[in-house]
């Protein structure tokens, strides 16, 4: 692993900046199954993951890889896997578990075209409603979508830092495009990454109630095998991590899991904004159609048309707060996806009247390419 | 034997809000007995022991113990058990498991835990049937019998779960019933202090829906039931299938050694660095 200190300028294609990422964070287990286009994520991490003195291991299936990563993350370790749509299917119980059981946990999902094994070498944007309601039981998520090797890089630090400080499943939600673009990146001095680990109890191990509320929403978290004898379980719990149905502590459980993320709703606004100086119209992109829509804005504002554009790189919780802002000082906006509408849905159901929402879908495994979105805003504009 | 009702105080969690959930006369108990029996026998930290469990009635077993104890999802306890145990090698990890848990809904995960030779000992509780959800079949339930879900019987054939596990590769493999304790307490302290993926599989009678659909009868009933058919393995086999026909064959089935995965990972450790 690298130890540099100065910035480091690499070729890097996105699935290797997030292996570095992902070591830079602190991450030393994983456990996963090949597939089309996050296989190699898994590769990378089986060569690098030892000399880091990690675990890496191949497992059985997807619901296996999340399963040993959830129980490398109990053993103490930061963990992560990786996988595409049907893999991310599989995953779907267990992250379920890993919410339920706030066990932090980093899932990278790199789309491919869908539905079913679909086009596996081609980009789509299908997930991004099966990443924030696909696990079953109401519970919060979060989830982070790259659009660059850079952003793969350093969205999946950022990963690992959310799944610490919230005890809770993190999914890095990348795109084919994004995983297999080679480009050059800049990466930071090792020293100057700021890493979150999970707060661990100091009390003795008497006193330890594995689940019980600070005051900041998040309990200490002790590892298995370090003397603090405790049960985790799926079930709804008390306080000890007993299972419990008594009304008064499942209220007060299932309101904490959503509070601790939403009392922080205005630290979790991650974006970019471009031209949004005098912007009638702006194109709302993430992933790889960021890079697209960025290309597209430029030569519109060369045209001398009035466009930005907002790049949202985290998707959920959904950043209501930004994108309200945007609604209020644009006349239209257009969310260009590859889906027939996903995170536009978001877009409109918080737009309240407040301008046109426009969109430009694309579901047919190729990108979306700047003349497309170009032409989209110059339909817009007329 | 060490006198129970003291020593599974030891081990029992006080602060645990009991009753527990299984039904009088419940294999289950018995053997939540005989595994505290060979912990103890076997001289293990409480803070040493990794106990997890998948979901059924076995599932609720590892609450009421005073070790480290973790309450998985259906089928997958083993998968959560190979990320603790690769996290935390100094852990002895158990795993306790239904049938259909295990060789259902979890049959890939055992047969890759035994092929890998992960470090972990598997207790899988065979009571022929889905317990918790109300008696349905399972992949051990025999065939031709009408269960909650083959009221017309059952048109499958089960598995010999201790005989999957062997061709899998387990280092270790041994069945018992719970009617004949010291045997079974003996065969779960052999599995412990075996390196690698041992199994001891369970003959435990869930009164409940299994002694209800077969006729059986009392709890009392279904031991002795267990205490009339159990064949060792050694005499097996010089009986022919038909004798065998409704035995319980038990004893230990497999004990060879072989390296274990996280042996051979921490020597990739060692290399590579
Ligand atoms: C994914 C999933 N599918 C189904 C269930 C429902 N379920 C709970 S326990 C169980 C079967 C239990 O039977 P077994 O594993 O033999 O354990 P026993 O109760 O007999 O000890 C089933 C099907 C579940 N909890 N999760
Ligand atoms: S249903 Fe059967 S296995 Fe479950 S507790 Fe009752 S007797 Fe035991
Ligand atoms: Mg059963």
């Amino acid at each position: 692993m690298s130890t540099q200190t100065t910035p480091e300028r690499v070729l890097l294609q996105g699935s290797e900046a997030c292996v570095r990422g992902a070591l830079a964070a602190g991450c030393r287990f994983y456990a996963g199954y090949p597939i089309t286009p996050a296989t190699e994520i898994m590769e990378l991490m089986s060569r690098m993951l030892p000399q880091a003195g990690g675990v890496f291991i191949q497992m059985e299936d997807e619901i296996a890889g999340i399963g040993a990563t959830i129980g490398g993350s109990l053993g103490g370790l930061k963990a992560m896997t990786a996988t595409s749509g049907p893999g991310f299917s599989l995953m779907q119980e267990h992250i379920s578990f890993a919410a339920m059981a706030e066990v932090p946990c980093v899932i990278v999902n790199v789309m491919r075209g869908g539905p079913s094994t679909g086009l596996p070498t081609r980009p789509m944007q299908g997930d991004v409603m099966q990443a924030r309601w696909g696990a079953h039981g109401d519970h919060p998520i979060l989830v982070v979508a790259p659009s660059s090797a850079y952003e793969f890089f350093d969205l999946t630090v950022k990963a690992f830092n959310l799944a610490e400080r919230y005890r809770s499943p993190v999914i890095v939600l990348a795109d084919e495009i994004v995983a297999h673009t080679r480009e050059s990146v800049v990466l930071p001095p090792l020293a100057e990454i700021e890493i979150e680990d999970r707060v661990k109890p100091t009390v003795p191990p008497e006193w330890y109630s594995p689940y019980r509320d600070p005051g900041t929403g998040i309990p200490p978290m002790a590892a298995f095998g370090e003397g603090y004898r405790f049960h985790v379980t799926g079930l709804m719990h008390d306080i000890n991590g007993f299972p419990t149905q008594r009304q008064d502590e499942t209220q007060e459980l299932m309101m904490r899991l959503f509070n601790k993320i939403s009392k922080d709703f205005h630290l979790l606004q991650w974006y970019d904004s471009y031209y949004d100086e005098g912007a009638e119209i702006t194109v709302i992109a993430y992933g790889s159609v960021a890079r697209s829509a960025l290309r597209a804005v430029k030569m519109a504002r060369d045209k001398g048309l009035p466009v930005g554009l907002l790049k949202l790189k985290m998707l959920w919780p959904f950043m209501r707060r930004t994108v309200m802002q945007y609604l209020e000082s644009s006349r239209k906006v257009i969310v260009a996806e590859m889906n027939m509408g996903q995170l536009s849905r978001e877009v409109k159901r918080v737009n309240q009247g407040k301008c046109e929402v426009l969109t430009l879908n694309k579901i047919d495994g190729q990108m979306i390419t700047p003349s497309e979105i170009l032409a989209k805003v110059e339909e817009a504009l007329a | 034997m060490k006198q129970t009702p003291q020593l599974i105080h030891r081990y029992l969690r006080s602060s645990k809000r009991f009753p527990h959930v299984w039904c009088p006369g419940c294999g289950i108990g018995i053997l939540l007995g005989a595994l505290v029996r060979a912990i103890d026998e076997g001289g293990y930290s409480k803070d040493d022991i990794m106990l997890v469990s998948g979901i059924g009635c076995s599932g609720r077993l590892p609450v009421y113990l005073d070790f480290n104890t973790l309450h998985t999802t259906h089928g997958r306890a083993l998968t959560f058990a190979t990320g603790i145990k690769l996290a935390k090698p100094h852990l002895k990890v158990i795993v306790v498991m239904g049938d259909g848990d295990a060789s259902s809904i979890g049959g890939n995960h055992l047969i890759h835990s035994a092929r890998r030779n992960i470090d972990i000992t598997t207790i899988i509780v065979n009571n022929q049937i889905y317990g918790m959800t109300g008696g349905q079949a399972s992949p051990t339930t025999p065939f031709g019998l009408a269960t909650a879900s083959s009221p017309y019987g059952h048109l499958e054939h089960p598995f010999d779960i201790s005989k999957l596990v062997e061709a899998a590769g387990a280092v270790f493999v041994a069945r018992s019933t719970v009617y004949h304790t010291k045997a079974l307490d003996r065969v779960i302290g052999q599995a412990l202090k075996k390196k690698g993926f041992s199994v001891v599989e369970v003959m435990a009678p869930c009164v409940t829906h299994f002694g209800k659909m077969t006729g059986m009868g009392s709890p009392v009933d279904m031991m002795r039931w267990q205490k009339d058919n159990a064949v060792p393995f050694e005499k097996a086999r010089e009986m022919s299938a038909e004798e065998l026909q409704n035995k319980i064959v038990t004893g230990v089935l497999v004990d060879i050694g072989k390296p274990t995965f996280h042996e051979e990972h921490a020597r990739i450790w060692r290399e590579v660095k």
